[in-house]
C-alpha cells in the first residue's frame, strides 16, 4: 500500500504545536474576560487581577506539559 | 530553490546545547559551572542588597532603603497579603527572599556578560518546588491533621454526592503531583525558551550582517538585529513576570494549607 501522507522531520515540535492550541484558546479566553471585567468594574482590578493570573497559570500547565512530553519520550 | 533558502544555506541555528557549559577552569569539579556560579553570585547580591536596605533602618528612609521598602510592600500587598490575610507578615521572609533571588537569576538572562538565566537549568527550580510542596504539605498537616488535609484536599463540602467520585482523584492528582510539577517547570520552561529566542534572534543577526553579508541576507539580518532588542525587552517582562508568579504560587500553596475552606 503505498504512503497517502507523512510527517517528518522532529515530531516533538509537531506534538507541542498540538498541545499549545487549547491553552492558546484558554490564555485569550481568560485574559479577553479578565480585561472586560476589569472595564465593567475597574474598582474590582485587583481582585480580578489577581483571579486571572491564577487561571492563567491553571491553563499554561497543559502547555508546559507539552513542552516537557517531548524530552521524556 | 528560493533565493532566500540560498542566502541561509548553512545557517545553523542555536539549540539546546547552548545551555552546556564546561567547567570553569582545568580540572574543576564538573558541576562548577558558569551557571552555578551564577546563582551563587546572585545569591550574595540578594543578601548584599537586603543587608544594606534593612541593617540599619531609619525611621524616614533615604537611598537604598528607600529602593528595598519598595519591594518588600510591591511583594507585601501583590502577593502575600491577598492569599495568606493576617499571616502575611510571619511568611515575608520566604516570599520576599524568593521573589528577588529568582527576579535577580532571571534578570542575569539579559545582563551583558552574564547571560545565562539561572533558571534555565530545571535543577534550580526544582529545588525551590520541593522546598515549597514540602512547606505546604507539612503545613496542611500541622494545621488541619492527617485526615483532615487529605479530606479538605479531595472532599470540598457542599456539592452532590456522585461528583466526588470524578472529583476526588482529580484534585489528588493535581494537587500533590501537577501542582509542585509545573510550579518548576512554569519557570525553567519560560527562561529556557525565552533565552532560545534571544539566542536565536541574535544568531540572524551576527550571521547574515558579519559572517556572511550578501545583499540578500542584509536585510535579514536587520530583522534579526532588531527583533533581538524587542524580544530582550520582552524578556524582561516575562522575567519579572515569572518571579511573580513564582512567589504568587507559593503563597497561595501555603494558604491553602494553612486555611481549610478558601
Amino acid at each position: 500500500m503505498s504512503v497517502l501522507a507523512e510527517v517528518s522531520g522532529n515530531l516533538g515540535a509537531v506534538g507541542y504545536g498540538l498541545a499549545a492550541i487549547g491553552p492558546g484558546i484558554g490564555v485569550g479566553i481568560i485574559f479577553g474576560q479578565g480585561v472586560q471585567a476589569i472595564a465593567r468594574q475597574p474598582e474590582a482590578y485587583g481582585l480580578i487581577r489577581q483571579n486571572m493570573l491564577l487561571g492563567f497559570v491553571l491553563t499554561e500547565a497543559l502547555a508546559l506539559i507539552g513542552l516537557v512530553a517531548p524530552f521524556i519520550y | 530553490m528560493t533565493p532566500l533558502m540560498l542566502v541561509a544555506d548553512d545557517f545553523k541555528a542555536p539549540g539546546p546545547s547552548i545551555f552546556d557549559f564546561p567547567p570553569l577552569y582545568d580540572g574543576a569539579p564538573y558541576w562548577l559551572t558558569k551557571p552555578v556560579l551564577m546563582a551563587i553570585f546572585g545569591a550574595i547580591v540578594v543578601c548584599a542588597l537586603a543587608w544594606s536596605a534593612f541593617a540599619n533602618p531609619k525611621l524616614v528612609p533615604r537611598g537604598m532603603q528607600n529602593v528595598g521598602e519598595m519591594g518588600y510592600q510591591f511583594v507585601r500587598d501583590q502577593v502575600a497579603r491577598p492569599f495568606l490575610g493576617k499571616d502575611a507578615e510571619r511568611w515575608m521572609p520566604l516570599l520576599l527572599s524568593l521573589f528577588f533571588l529568582i527576579l535577580l537569576w532571571n534578570f542575569f538572562g539579559v545582563v551583558p556578560l552574564i547571560q545565562i538565566p539561572v533558571a534555565s537549568h530545571i535543577a534550580f527550580p526544582i529545588v525551590f518546588a520541593i522546598t515549597i510542596y514540602v512547606i505546604k504539605i507539612y503545613l496542611g498537616i500541622k494545621h488541619q491533621g492527617l485526615g483532615g488535609y487529605f479530606k479538605n484536599m479531595m472532599f470540598p463540602p457542599g456539592l452532590p454526592k456522585p461528583i466526588y467520585v470524578l472529583l476526588a482523584p482529580i484534585e489528588f492528582l493535581s494537587n500533590l503531583i501537577i501542582a509542585p510539577f509545573t510550579h518548576a517547570v512554569r519557570l525553567f520552561a519560560n527562561m529556557f525558551a525565552g533565552h532560545l529566542i534571544l539566542a536565536f534572534f541574535s544568531m540572524v543577526g551576527f550571521w547574515f550582517l558579519f559572517e556572511k553579508l550578501t545583499p540578500l541576507g542584509a536585510g535579514l539580518g536587520v530583522v534579526g538585529v532588531i527583533m533581538t532588542v524587542a524580544m530582550t525587552g520582552f524578556e524582561m517582562f516575562i522575567q519579572f513576570l515569572q518571579a511573580f508568579l513564582f512567589t504568587m504560587l507559593a503563597a497561595m500553596y501555603i494558604g491553602n494549607s494553612l486555611h481549610a475552606d478558601h
